[in-house]
């Protein structure tokens, strides 16, 4: 019953949503006004419909109804509660279901909340939110339906890939997914603006929470998502360039250009034509994404939805939005003005530098994952790894740390740099300082050197907007810019003493055996097996000493979940300050002995530390932006009431 | 229409469609392309170019392409410890190795530290591993990308390239190119 309950809540929805895309549609059209009134109503229902049948999967799945072969094929009677509730999206229809979920919802609250913009575009930006939706209503009712019932229903399901049984990737798709279809909202800004031709500050300002909000969402996924591919896969990295990660850095490299022009729209209403630009490209790249991930069409090692039929729908779909959008925004581009001018020196200078560094890198990984695909057409199959990425990106993303330590400093419109010279003598001697001892240090890397001298000099620049102001009075978007900055400086830092300071070793250790990894003593006490809900394991004990301290126990283990069958390496962490242990059980050996491996890794956690500043940032500049506009229409309300009495 | 703008030339604003476009045209390459692994390689039959590679890792030789003549054939794999597909492909070389191919191996612009984790993580089925900083002898044995394997005979000719990574399902026809190679 629930199943058809939700099937029919989805096709209610779809059935809304061309609705919303009629009316919306006919209500821009001479004679055709008197349809507007349907448009709200009905993208609020639309998204509300859309929860109701996502709720219902959810439900299938808690209860494990094996009548529907989605639930028969993902989970599994044993599986623990919460991996249950995962399970709704940790598969392909389940994942494309809580994306039209989430996509409807972003439409009723635009619907609900959002009155700066002229009417006209609102609902031609309604209507454009309501067209991409159809599409992937369409592809999950005929290509993926989720409430797929079979018959007979199985005796067990067959579980979930136990890679995926985690609590911290249980959330981290979602995540990834609020970000990606939250740019969805920017783009359909952009198409309504680029419709009725209104492009200015109260576009920007409509828009820029909802940039900000998903590129939130995208920087604490992308995190997230780094932290579980170190120690979940246990290799010991944390960012690998695989085709599925660059997915997701795609949309956040186009949103971080997104929410920088869209900034200076706001306040300088320059940019016009290439913010909207950006909200088309932002959202393209997330659907790019996602289609590169769920067409298999690239070899990846988290692909877990490998199918060339859905791939070619979704392909459909990227052509219809994709190309649409672009062809719109070059008929109308032309005729969105250009907008006030600035100098070269200048906050909108520096913004605009940053723009094109990150558009280059944006291009730079889209043409790295794409290269495989393209030597494929000349028949050769390569692989494209840190080689080329690390350096090619760094090319551009170092000119644009040193334009981001000046650039929050400057004035709009026009600046003059020698103004700076003395606010930078911090930080200047700062890069020094850092260049002197890591030349004393050693043995480290070109690009680690780069990273980590920058990272201190930026650290210090990234906070100079501060200077010389009352910090109770500093406005929450100054704290957020600067929240965010530090967060880059700190995550580089971290990422450049990763890759510089890592000491690792690999042993064959029999039980009582000691071996030392950079300051650490590591003793293999035990070999134990344990048992849990779906899986079992041998762990190993291990006693562990940094320099003199005190002995903590690590307990890394081999485990074999059983459905499906599988061996996964649990990887054991321990933190200091100042870096991680990181320990990984191998294989027994012929000999009775155990493979052991270990990391030292110093700093590593500032690496996803420094992430979660960024996102903090972008919260802060939310929490900034809306506080603004309650404040703003207060202020208009306030005005009008004043009028209407002076008026009596 | 607000007259001509001073942004730059008007055909710049379809730029973004006709990247879009190209992207189009390579994906739908990808998707129906069909799925025809068997590429002639223009080295084939042709002896391997003489080189001579430093070891890449302290417990295993270099590599020279004197390594290759007598008693073979033996496989030649170009790989790297960068290469996600070639952690897939471990086991097969594995596979071969204990059923006593003498496998050489070519790190492609890869440091000692990382083959080694590498090798430790993912097994050593190598007799000999080259270092091949600047691609020269990738590029010299006509392969442009990681992984490839090449069957090459007793007299040190090429007989056999395998483009991408070996699947437990290529494993009958490497077998079947090492015999034809004279095993």
């Amino acid at each position: 019953m629930i199943a058809e309950f939700g099937l029919a809540a989805l096709w209610l929805a779809a059935a809304l949503a061309a609705l919303q895309l009629l009316a919306g549609s006919l209500s821009l059209t001479r004679g055709g006004e008197g349809f507007a009134a349907i448009v709200r109503p009905a993208a609020v229902v639309q998204g509300l419909l859309a929860l109701v049948s996502f709720f219902a999967l959810m439900v299938l799945f808690l209860r494990t109804d094996l009548s529907v072969q989605l639930v028969a094929m993902n989970s599994h009677s044993a599986k623990p509660f919460v991996f249950k509730l995962a399970g709704t999206w940790g598969n392909h229809e389940g994942s494309m279901l809580l994306w039209v979920m989430v996509m409807g919802l972003a439409g009723s609250l635009i619907a609900l909340i959002e009155r700066r913009l002229p009417e006209r575009t609102m609902l031609a930006t309604l209507a454009g939110q309501a067209f991409v939706s159809l599409g992937f209503y369409a592809f999950l009712l005929f290509s993926s339906n989720p409430f797929e019932r079979l018959d007979p229903a199985p005796p067990q399901g067959a579980g979930l890939n136990p890679l995926l049984q985690d609590i911290g990737l249980a959330f981290h798709p979602p995540t990834l997914y609020l970000g990606y279809v939250g740019l969805s909202v920017a783009f359909s800004f952009a198409i309504g603006a680029l419709i009725t031709r209104e492009v200015g500050p109260a576009f920007a300002r409509a828009m820029r929470p909802w940039v900000l909000g998903a590129w939130v969402f995208l920087t604490v996924g992308i995190t997230a998502g780094s932290y579980w591919a170190y120690y979940e896969l246990g290799w010991g990295g944390w960012w690998f360039w695989d085709p599925v990660e660059n997915a997701s850095l795609m949309p956040w490299l186009a949103a971080t250009a997104l929410l920088h022009s869209a900034s200076v729209l706001a306040s300088r209403n320059a940019l016009r034509a290439w913010t909207v630009m950006l909200g088309v490209v932002a959202f393209s790249m997330s659907m790019v994404g996602t289609f590169l991930v769920r067409s298999g069409i690239l070899t990846s090692v988290h692909a877990f939805a490998v199918d060339p039929e859905r791939g070619t729908f979704i392909l459909v779909l990227l052509a219809i939005n994709i190309g649409g959008a672009l062809t719109l925004f070059g008929l109308r581009a032309a005729t969105v003005t250009e907008g006030k001018r600035f100098a070269l020196v200048s906050r909108e200078g520096a913004l605009v530098f940053n723009n094109v560094m990150l558009s280059a890198i944006l291009g730079i990984v889209l043409f790295g994952t794409l290269y495989p695909l393209v030597t494929e057409a000349f028949d050769t199959r390569v692989s494209v790894g840190p080689p080329y990425f690390n350096p090619v990106s760094a090319i551009f993303f170092v000119p644009m740390l040193l334009v981001l330590m000046v650039g929050p400093l400057l004035r709009w419109r026009r600046d003059n740099l020698s103004r700076l010279r003395r606010r930078l003598v911090v930080p200047g001697l700062l890069l020094l300082a850092a260049v002197a001892a890591l030349l004393a240090i050693g043995g480290i890397g070109v690009l680690p050197f780069i990273g980590l001298a920058l990272a201190v000099a930026l650290a210090a620049a990234s906070l100079l907007p501060l200077r010389g102001r009352n910090l109770r009075r500093t406005p929450i978007a100054t704290w957020g810019m600067v929240a965010a900055h530090f967060g880059i400086a700190v995550a580089l830092f971290g990422a450049a003493s990763e890759s510089a300071f890592t000491k690792e070793t690999l042993v064959a250790a029999r039980v009582g055996d000691v071996t030392q990894v950079g300051p650490w003593q590591v003793r293999l006490d035990a070999i134990e097996p344990v048992a849990g809900p779906n899986w079992t394991a041998m762990r190993a004990g291990l006693s562990v000493r940094y320099g003199e301290g005190a002995v903590r126990q690590l307990k890394p283990q081999a485990r074999s979940f059983w459905s499906p069958p599988q061996q996964t390496a649990e990887s054991a962490l321990l933190t200091r300050w100042n870096g991680q242990l990181y320990a990984v059980l191998g294989e027994e050996g012929e000999d009775g002995r155990w493979q052991l491996r270990l990391w030292w890794k110093p700093f590593v956690t500032l690496i996803w530390i420094g992430g979660l500043l960024i996102g903090l940032g972008g919260v802060l500049a939310i929490v900034a932006h809306v506080a603004n506009d309650v404040r703003r229409s207060v202020a208009r309300e306030k005005i009008a009431d004043r009028r209407m009495r002076q008026g009596r | 229409m607000t007259g001509a703008t001073s942004k730059g030339p008007r055909w710049a604003l379809w730029l973004p469609l006709i990247v879009f476009a190209a992207f189009v045209v390579l994906v739908l390459f990808g998707l129906f392309r069909p799925a025809d692994r068997e590429v002639q390689s223009a080295m084939i039959g042709k002896p391997l170019p003489e080189f001579a590679l430093e070891p890449a890792v302290a417990e295993r030789p270099g590599l020279s392409s004197a390594d290759f003549r007598g008693e073979g054939p033996r496989l030649l794999n170009v790989f790297a410890s960068w290469c996600i597909p070639c952690r897939i492909e471990a086991p097969q070389l594995d596979a071969l190795s204990k059923a006593g191919v003498e496998i050489h191996g070519v790190a492609i612009r890869d440091t000692r530290e990382d083959v080694e984790d590498f090798l430790s993580q993912y097994g050593n089925p190598f007799a000999r591993i080259g270092k091949d900083d600047l691609s020269e002898v990738q590029l010299g044995i006509g392969s442009s990308g990681v992984p490839e394997t090449f069957v090459v005979d007793a007299n040190g000719i090429i007989r056999y390239q395998h483009i991408g990574v070996i699947r437990a399902e290529d494993m009958d026809l490497i077998m079947a190119e090492l015999r034809k190679a004279g095993a």
